[in-house]
């Protein structure tokens, strides 16, 4: 059995996690503070997962989720991050996170920006782009009809498979469409950003990206 | 659910979005502002319980400071409870805050009531002055100094987010001696944590997906009211919503200015455009109240049961809807829907 552990402990950690103890998982989850200040909501709203330091979270877990406000990442555990492979759950959002240069950089994607600040971390982007009700709500056996799709990206083979078989353990087909750089088009104001779909009508949506306004503002920020 | 009988409050909340009238015009702030004081009169003349008004500083809604509204509202009416939905406390002034809501109560005899949130869009922080770094801690001192405030007793405080009070006394006193006041929570569940412990009544406001998510978050508030050794408090909820004769026609109505609405915020947080089969989906599955009164009525009392809230709000108005439909609307909660909710309700409890 893996052990995830999830930084965040707001509206998608909580429903990250509920997911991923019903597939099986043994989950850890951190907050911003220490563990007795989670506790309660940790044994309420995610029977069976663990209250602990990041540290804690980070060091016992096999797979580490950032669910916390992308503004914060520097305060996100680097050291002890080394080596791991983490998923990167975070978007910018500006009405909490406040103007942020490097969040809003379009030669970048907000992934790659992570990555960076984790470089001895292995970073793949994934439960970023749907939103948390439907997180909560659109589980579905794989093979279902009608099951809902996630993106994946990241730069290594293996990881994207893991992080696949994650998604679909949880409930969701998993579809990786490239790099961390393409992280971007799965960011606010792109067509996947808050899209609960199949997996064809994500991948459609995914390769549509360049011919779509943000999708031409970052080819003319990249030349 | 206990036997006892389930005495549930009905509530309606609105941002003020600008309507149009019939010929499809944009209807001027203020026409918008006096259109909200008439549906104020008219639901308290259709029996519901409450109304609520949302703080926003956007061009698509005319309410920027809702008390203000209330007091006009005030004056008109004698019954209906006079609620904020939410005041945006992280960039008010407790003390502010305080002073007019024991107005409001004054000029009302005692019907006043502040729910505080901080609220989803954050254009007030710039506009007054704030730091959207300070997002966590502003709510947290606020909320602390506002439950001292609330006890209408000199306040000695000191924080980070405003000047020190020393034995302060601030006024007009309630005659009741309490402004009622609830907390508005989206989900976060620290934000359930903290109303609890300073023994605040929840309000959720459930916007999208299955309400069914909120039953933990219910389970929540009464833990950790516990815990604290803090009352716990009958839970509210607040759901947008629209009600027309039929089905057909409250999805004809409602639909163009909704996704107008939700397009225009979508555009600045980055969301697609909405498409019709979400709307759908949000209506026979999620958290959009709309349809026919037994429609809405039933979906209202499934919500209702199985979240055991004590008030019930139908957040109405999104978009340049036509102001004559939101009156027909009020009129239908009042007349048919609540009745038909209280009817459903005591079926189950027979």
């Amino acid at each position: 059995m893996k052990t995830i552990g999830i930084l965040g402990v707001g509206k998608v950690g909580v429903v990250i996690a509920q997911l991923l103890l019903k597939a099986g998982y043994k989950v850890l989850l951190a907050g911003s503070g220490s563990p007795d200040k989670i506790a309660l909501t940790v044994k309420v709203l995610t029977p069976g997962a663990v209250a602990v330091t990041k540290q804690e979270a980070v060091k016992q877990a096999d797979i580490v989720i950032l669910a916390l406000p992308l503004g914060k990442y520097q305060t996100i555990p680097k050291d002890e991050l080394a080596g791991k492979l983490v998923i990167d759950a975070m978007n910018y959002w500006w009405e909490v996170d406040g103007d942020q240069p490097d969040l809003k950089d379009l030669t970048t994607s907000t992934s790659e920006t992570i990555q960076k600040f984790l470089p001895e971390s292995h970073v793949v982007k994934a439960f970023s782009h749907i939103g948390y009700h439907e997180l909560h709500d659109e589980t579905r056996p794989a093979g279902a009809p009608g099951r809902k799709a996630i993106a994946i990206a990241g730069n290594n083979e293996a990881d994207l498979d893991t992080i696949a078989g994650l998604v679909n353990d949880v409930g969701f087909d998993p579809v990786i469409i490239g790099p961390l750089a393409f992280g971007i088009r799965l960011e606010p104001g792109s067509d996947v950003f808050g899209a609960h779909v199949e997996a064809a009508a994500l991948q459609s949506m995914v390769d549509h990206f360049p011919q779509t306004e943000l999708g031409k503002k970052v080819l003319s920020a990249r030349k | 659910m206990t036997g006892k009988k389930h005495e549930v409050l009905f509530g309606i909340d609105t941002f003020g979005d600008l309507p149009v009238d019939d010929n499809k015009n944009l209807l001027t702030y203020a026409q918008a502002i006096r259109q909200v004081v008439d549906e104020a009169v008219l639901a308290e003349k259709v029996g519901i319980d409450a109304i609520a008004l949302g703080e926003h500083h956007r061009p698509e809604y005319a309410i920027s400071a809702p008390d203000t509204v209330l007091a006009g509202i005030a004056t008109k009416t004698s019954k209906i409870t006079l609620a904020t939905g939410v005041t945006v406390l992280s960039s008010d002034d407790p003390v502010r805050v305080f002073e007019r809501f024991s107005t409001i109560d004054a000029l009302s005899n005692g019907r006043a009531q502040v729910i505080l949130g901080r609220g989803s869009f954050t254009e007030s922080f710039p506009l007054f002055g704030y730091d959207l770094q300070d997002y966590e801690v502003l709510f947290e001192e606020k909320v602390q100094l506002f439950a001292e405030l609330l006890k209408e007793k000199p306040v000695t405080w000191e924080g980070t987010t405003r000047a020190a009070l020393d034995k302060a006394d601030v006024f007009p006193k309630t005659e009741s001696g309490h402004i009622e006041t609830m907390i508005g929570v989206g989900g976060s569940p620290q934000s359930v944590i903290r109303a609890a412990h300073y023994n605040f009544p929840l309000m959720l406001a459930i916007i999208g997906g299955s309400p069914d998510r909120f039953v933990p978050y219910i389970d929540l508030y009464r833990q950790a009211t516990k815990e604290f050794g803090t009352k716990t408090h009958p839970i509210g909820m607040h759901s947008p919503g629209f009600i027309a004769d039929t089905d057909e026609e409250a999805i004809r109505l409602a639909w163009p200015p909704y996704k107008k609405s939700h397009d225009r915020i979508g555009k600045t947080r980055g969301w697609a455009p909405i498409t019709r089969d979400q709307f759908m989906y949000e209506i026979v599955n999620g958290s959009l109240y709309i349809g026919s009164p037994e429609t809405v009525a039933k979906k209202m009392a499934r919500s209702i049961k199985l979240l055991g809230v004590g008030r019930f709000d139908l957040v109405y108005g999104q978009g340049p809807l036509a102001a004559s439909a939101r009156l027909k609307f009020i009129e239908l909660y009042g007349t048919k829907v609540i009745p038909r909710v209280r009817e459903l309700l005591a079926e189950d409890e027979r």
